[in-house]
C-alpha cells in the first residue's frame, strides 16, 4: 500500500511535471493494431443513463487523468462513471465490502488486497469475454496476478510500472563515450569503467519512511528473476522454496556485490540507508556525475531535479537491467492497479473490457506518468521518448512477473523482508540470519 | 403511609380517578420518548441512506446530532419530571450521568474485551488460538527488542525530563527573564510528536563526507574535523538520540508544573529551615523536595505513561528499524500493516497492562485528595 502511495505521489508529480499543452484526441472508435476484435461497441447507447461507482488509490492528478482516460468510454456508451480515490484505500474498501455497501468496482494497487476480498466472496469472478480479451491483448503474468486463490480471474490491469529500469545522465554519458550495456558482464565492465574515471557507478539510497526497504526488495526480485528464473520466483513468493534458499541468497549476495561494496555505490551504505530515495538522482545530475546509474521503477522520474524533468528526454537515458544467465532473458518486474467487480450489471462489464482496450490509455499516455500493457495500444500515443521505451520494454520483456514483496504476506513483504534488507545492509545481521529469520517470520 | 379512617371515604372517587391520571400519565411517559425515538431513528435512516448533496448531508447531521442530544435531554427530564418526587430525585442523577457512561461503555470498555478476546485469536479473528499470540509477543526478537527499548524510555526519557524539568524551574526561578526563559522552554510543548520527529531528522541529517552538510549535529561533527555520522543508524545508542526528543518535548512541561509547585513552597518554612542552620543542599533535599513530592510523581507519571505508549518519534525517525523497534510500533505495524489483528491485540493488551500499575498508582494517590473522596 505504502508503496503504492509512493508511485502515487511520484506520477503525480511527473504528471504535474508535464506541460500541460497536449490535448489529445480520445479516440472512441476502433484504432490499428493486433487483437482489436474486443473493442467496445462505440455505438451501443443501450446502457445510457447508468451509473458505475469506481474505487481506488490513486488521487489528484491522477485522478484527473484516470478521469479523463474513460472519457472516450462515457460519450460513446452513456454510461456514468464516477470514480472517487482515497489514501486509505486498502483500510476503506475492506470496511466497505463488510458493511455490505461496495462501490461497483475497486482497484487494488496490490493483489494481495484482491485476494483478500476475493477469498471472503465479496467479488465476483469475471465473465469469460473479459477473460478473452486479457488473453487476446495482455503479455504473459497480468492474467495470473490477476487470478484469486481459487482458480477464478478477478482483475483487469490498466496502468501499469516497471521496475526493472535503470535510468542514466544522458549528455554526460554519451560525452564520456560509455554504452548501454545489454549483458550482465556489460554491465560489469561499464561499472570497473566508471570505477577508473574516478567516480562511483551506481547511485543508491533507499530511506522511506514507513517503507523503508522496498527499494532492496525490489532490487532482490529483479535479481531473482534473473538468476535463478520465473518459476523459481514463483515457488519463492508463495514460500514452496523456503526463504533461505540458496537461490535466494545468490541473489542477496549478488545485490551485497553492489551495495555493500563502497566504490560502487556513491556514499556508501550509510547514504543508502540515510537518504530518501526521491533523492538519488541528485548527484546524477551533478557535474561531473557522482553516480550514474540508477535502478528503479518507471515512476523515479517525477522525483528527478526540476532542470532535469523540464527537458526530460534530452537528460535521461534508460536502459532494461540486463539478464544474468541468458536461458532466462530479460524479465520484466513491475506492478500495477488491478480493477475487480463487486457488482456484476452490464454497464460494469462494459466498463472493464474497456480498460482492456489498448485505446483507453492513450490520453494518459499522452499527459505522461503512466505505462499500459495492452498489445494493441498505439506507442506514439506516449509523448515522452522514456515512457515509451519503457511500454516497449514492457511489451518486448521475456517474462513478466509482479512486484514479488507485494505477492507475499503482509508480514513478510511489507514487514520482515523489508526489515531484513535493512539489517542486512547496515551490517547489523549477517545473511543467514537474516534470510532464516524472514523465513520463520512467514505466517 | 398511615391514612385515618376519615378520609377513606372522601378519597374512593379519588382512586378511579388517581389510576386513570397515572395511566394517561404512563401513556404520555411512553408515547413522548416513543415520538423522540422514531425522530431520531428516521433521521438515522435518512443519514445513512441518503443520496443528498453534501452540504444538505452535512447540515442534516449536525441538526440531528446536536438536536438529538438536546431532544434527548429534554425528554428523558420530562420523563422524569412525570415520576413521583420520590423516583424523581432517584433517576435523575441517572439521566445525567448516564450518557456519559453508556458512551465510556461503548467506546472504552467494549473495544478493550474485544481486543482481550481478539488476542486470544487468530490474524482474521476466526479461529481461537489460545495463547500463541501472547508467546509470540515474548519470543519474537523484534519484540524482545521492542521491550528492552520501552525500558529504555521508560527510565531514560522520565528520568531526564522531570529531573532535567526540575532544575529549570529551579533555575528560572531564580533570574531575572523567568517569563523568557520558560517560555523557550515550554515551546516545544506545542509541537506534536510528529513535527518533533520531522524538525529532529533535519538535526540528525547525514550527507555523504564532501557534500554540505544540513543536518546540525554533523556540522558541528565537520566543525571539528569529524567525519559525518549516520547518527540514527548507530545501534542502541540511537535510542537515545530518539529519546533526546521526547526530553527536548517533554522537559517544558515538567518544569512549569514543578515551578509551580516551587513557588507553592512556604517562604516560612525556607526560612525557618535556613534559620536552623540548614544548607542550601539540605534545605533543598529536606525540606523543598518532600514539599513537592506530589507533584513530581504526577509529572513522572504522566511522562512514564507517555513514554509507556511512545510511537510518533519511532515511526517517524526510524520507522523502528536499526533496533528502535518499540510494543507501539510494533503493534501498529501487525494490526494496520501486516493485518494480524490477532499478533496486533496481543500486543495492545501488554502495553495496557504495562501502563495500568502507573494508572492505578495514580488514582490511588488522587484518592486521598479532595475531589476524589
Amino acid at each position: 500500500m505504502k508503496r503504492a502511495l509512493l508511485f502515487i505521489a511520484a506520477a503525480a508529480l511527473a504528471v504535474s511535471a508535464c506541460t500541460g499543452g497536449a490535448t489529445p484526441q480520445p479516440t472512441a472508435g476502433p484504432t490499428t493494431g493486433p487483437g482489436e476484435s474486443d473493442a467496445p461497441a462505440p455505438t451501443d447507447t443501450s446502457l445510457a443513463g447508468t451509473k458505475v461507482e469506481v474505487f481506488g488509490a490513486f488521487r489528484g492528478d491522477e485522478g484527473t487523468r484516470f478521469e479523463e482516460s474513460f472519457k472516450a468510454f462515457e460519450d460513446a456508451t452513456g454510461v456514468d462513471v464516477l470514480y472517487s480515490g482515497s489514501d486509505q484505500f486498502e483500510t476503506l474498501v475492506n470496511t466497505r465490502a463488510e458493511a455490505g455497501n461496495p462501490p461497483d468496482i475497486a482497484a487494488f494497487p496490490q493483489p494481495g488486497g484482491m485476494r483478500r476480498l476475493a477469498a471472503a466472496g465479496f467479488l465476483t469472478p469475471l465473465p469469460q469475454e473479459i477473460i478473452d480479451a486479457i488473453d487476446a491483448n495482455y503479455g504473459p503474468g497480468w492474467k495470473e496476478t490477476g487470478t484469486g486463490d481459487d482458480g477464478n480471474v478477478y482483475g483487469v490491469f490498466h496502468r501499469v510500472n516497471i521496475k526493472s529500469l535503470v535510468f542514466y545522465p544522458k549528455k554526460a554519458f554519451e560525452a564520456a563515450g560509455y554504452t548501454a550495456p545489454t549483458t550482465w558482464d556489460e554491465l560489469t565492465a561499464l561499472s570497473a569503467q566508471i570505477k577508473t574515471a574516478g567516480s562511483s557507478p551506481w547511485c543508491v539510497t533507499m530511506e522511506s519512511g514507513g517503507a523503508t526497504g522496498w527499494v532492496a526488495t525490489d532490487w532482490v526480485e529483479d535479481i531473482m528473476l534473473r538468476s535463478a528464473g520465473p518459476e523459481t520466483y514463483d515457488k519463492w513468493v508463495t514460500h514452496e522454496i523456503p526463504f533461505n534458499d540458496p537461490a535466494v541468497k545468490e541473489a542477496v549476495e549478488t545485490l551485497g556485490s553492489i551495495w555493500l561494496d563502497s566504490t560502487q555505490v556513491y556514499g556508501g551504505t550509510t547514504n543508502i540507508l540515510s537518504t530518501n530515495f526521491g533523492e538519488a538522482a541528485t548527484p546524477m545530475f551533478e557535474n561531473p556525475p557522482k553516480c550514474w546509474l540508477l535502478k528503479q521503477g518507471s515512476f523515479i522520474t517525477g522525483f528527478f531535479p526540476d532542470a532535469i524533468k523540464a527537458d526530460l528526454d534530452a537528460e535521461v537515458g534508460s536502459f532494461a537491467f540486463p539478464a544474468i544467465d541468458p536461458q532466462y532473458g530479460t524479465p520484466a518486474l513491475g506492478g500495477g492497479d488491478q480493477f475487480v467487480m463487486f457488482k456484476d450489471r452490464p454497464e460494469v462489464r462494459a466498463f472493464l473490457t474497456y480498460l482492456t482496450t489498448g485505446a483507453s490509455g492513450s490520453t494518459w499516455a499522452a499527459a505522461g506518468g503512466a505505462l499500459f500493457p495492452h498489445k494493441d495500444q498505439d506507442l506514439s500515443a506516449y509523448a515522452s521518448a522514456l515512457d515509451r521505451a519503457a511500454a516497449e520494454q514492457l511489451l518486448a520483456a521475456d517474462s513478466f512477473r509482479f512486484d514479488g514483496s507485494d505477492l507475499m504476506p503482509a508480514a513478510v513483504g511489507a514487514g520482515t523482508f523489508w526489515k531484513g534488507m535493512v539489517d542486512y545492509v547496515s551490517g547489523s545481521k549477517d545473511l543467514d540470519t537474516v534470510l532464516s529469520e524472514i523465513d520463520a517470520s512467514w505466517p | 403511609m398511615a391514612t385515618s379512617s376519615g378520609v377513606v371515604e372522601a378519597e374512593r372517587p379519588g382512586i378511579a380517578l388517581m389510576v386513570g391520571l397515572a395511566a394517561v400519565r404512563l401513556a404520555a411517559s411512553l408515547f413522548v420518548p416513543l415520538i423522540a425515538f422514531v425522530v431520531l431513528w428516521q433521521g438515522f435512516l435518512f443519514l445513512r441512506d441518503t443520496d443528498a448533496p453534501k452540504p444538505v448531508v452535512a447540515g442534516v447531521a449536525i441538526v440531528w446530532g446536536v438536536g438529538g442530544v438536546a431532544l434527548l435531554y429534554v425528554v428523558a427530564n420530562w420523563v422524569v419530571g412525570r415520576l413521583p418526587s420520590r423516583w424523581g430525585g432517584r433517576v435523575l442523577p441517572f439521566v445525567f450521568v448516564g450518557p456519559a457512561i453508556a458512551i465510556l461503555f461503548a467506546y472504552l470498555l467494549i473495544p478493550t474485551i474485544l481486543t482481550l478476546v481478539y488476542s486470544f485469536q487468530d490474524g482474521a479473528s476466526k479461529n481461537w488460538v489460545g495463547v500463541d499470540n501472547y508467546v509470540f509477543a515474548v519470543t519474537n526478537p523484534s519484540m524482545l527488542e521492542a521491550i528492552r527499548n520501552n525500558v529504555l524510555w521508560l527510565a531514560v526519557g522520565t528520568g531526564g525530563s522531570v529531573s532535567l524539568g526540575l532544575l529549570l524551574a529551579i533555575l528560572a526561578d531564580r533570574v531575572a527573564f523567568e517569563r523568557l526563559a520558560k517560555l523557550l522552554i515550554f515551546l516545544p510543548m506545542a509541537i506534536s510528536f510528529v513535527g518533533a520527529g520531522v524538525i529532529w531528522r533535519f538535526m540528525y541529517a547525514f550527507r555523504p563526507a564532501g557534500e554540505e552538510q544540513i543536518g546540525l549535529v554533523n556540522a558541528l561533527l565537520g566543525a571539528f574535523g569529524i567525519a559525518p555520522q549516520g547518527l540514527v543508524q548507530l545501534q542502541f545508542w540511537n535510542n537515545f538520540l530518539l529519546i533526546a526528543i521526547l526530553i527536548w518535548a517533554q522537559t517544558g512541561f515538567a518544569m512549569v508544573i514543578l515551578s509551580a509547585a516551587l513557588k507553592g513552597v512556604p517562604a516560612e518554612l525556607l526560612e525557618a529551615a535556613r534559620m536552623d542552620g540548614a544548607t542550601e543542599v539540605q534545605v533543598f533535599q529536606k525540606v523543598v523536595i518532600p514539599t513537592i513530592r506530589g507533584s513530581i510523581i504526577t509529572v513522572s507519571t504522566t511522562i512514564a505513561i507517555l513514554t509507556l505508549k511512545i510511537y510518533d518519534i519511532v515511526t517517524t525517525m526510524t520507522n523502528g528499524n536499526f533496533g528502535t523497534e518499540v510494543i507501539a510500533t510494533l503493534q501498529f505495524k501487525q494490526s494496520f500493516t501486516f493485518f494480524d489483528y490477532g499478533k496486533g491485540a496481543a500486543l495492545a493488551i501488554i502495553l495496557l497492562l504495562a501502563v495500568t500499575p502507573v494508572i492505578w498508582y495514580n488514582l490511588r494517590r488522587l484518592r486521598g485528595q479532595e475531589g476524589f473522596r
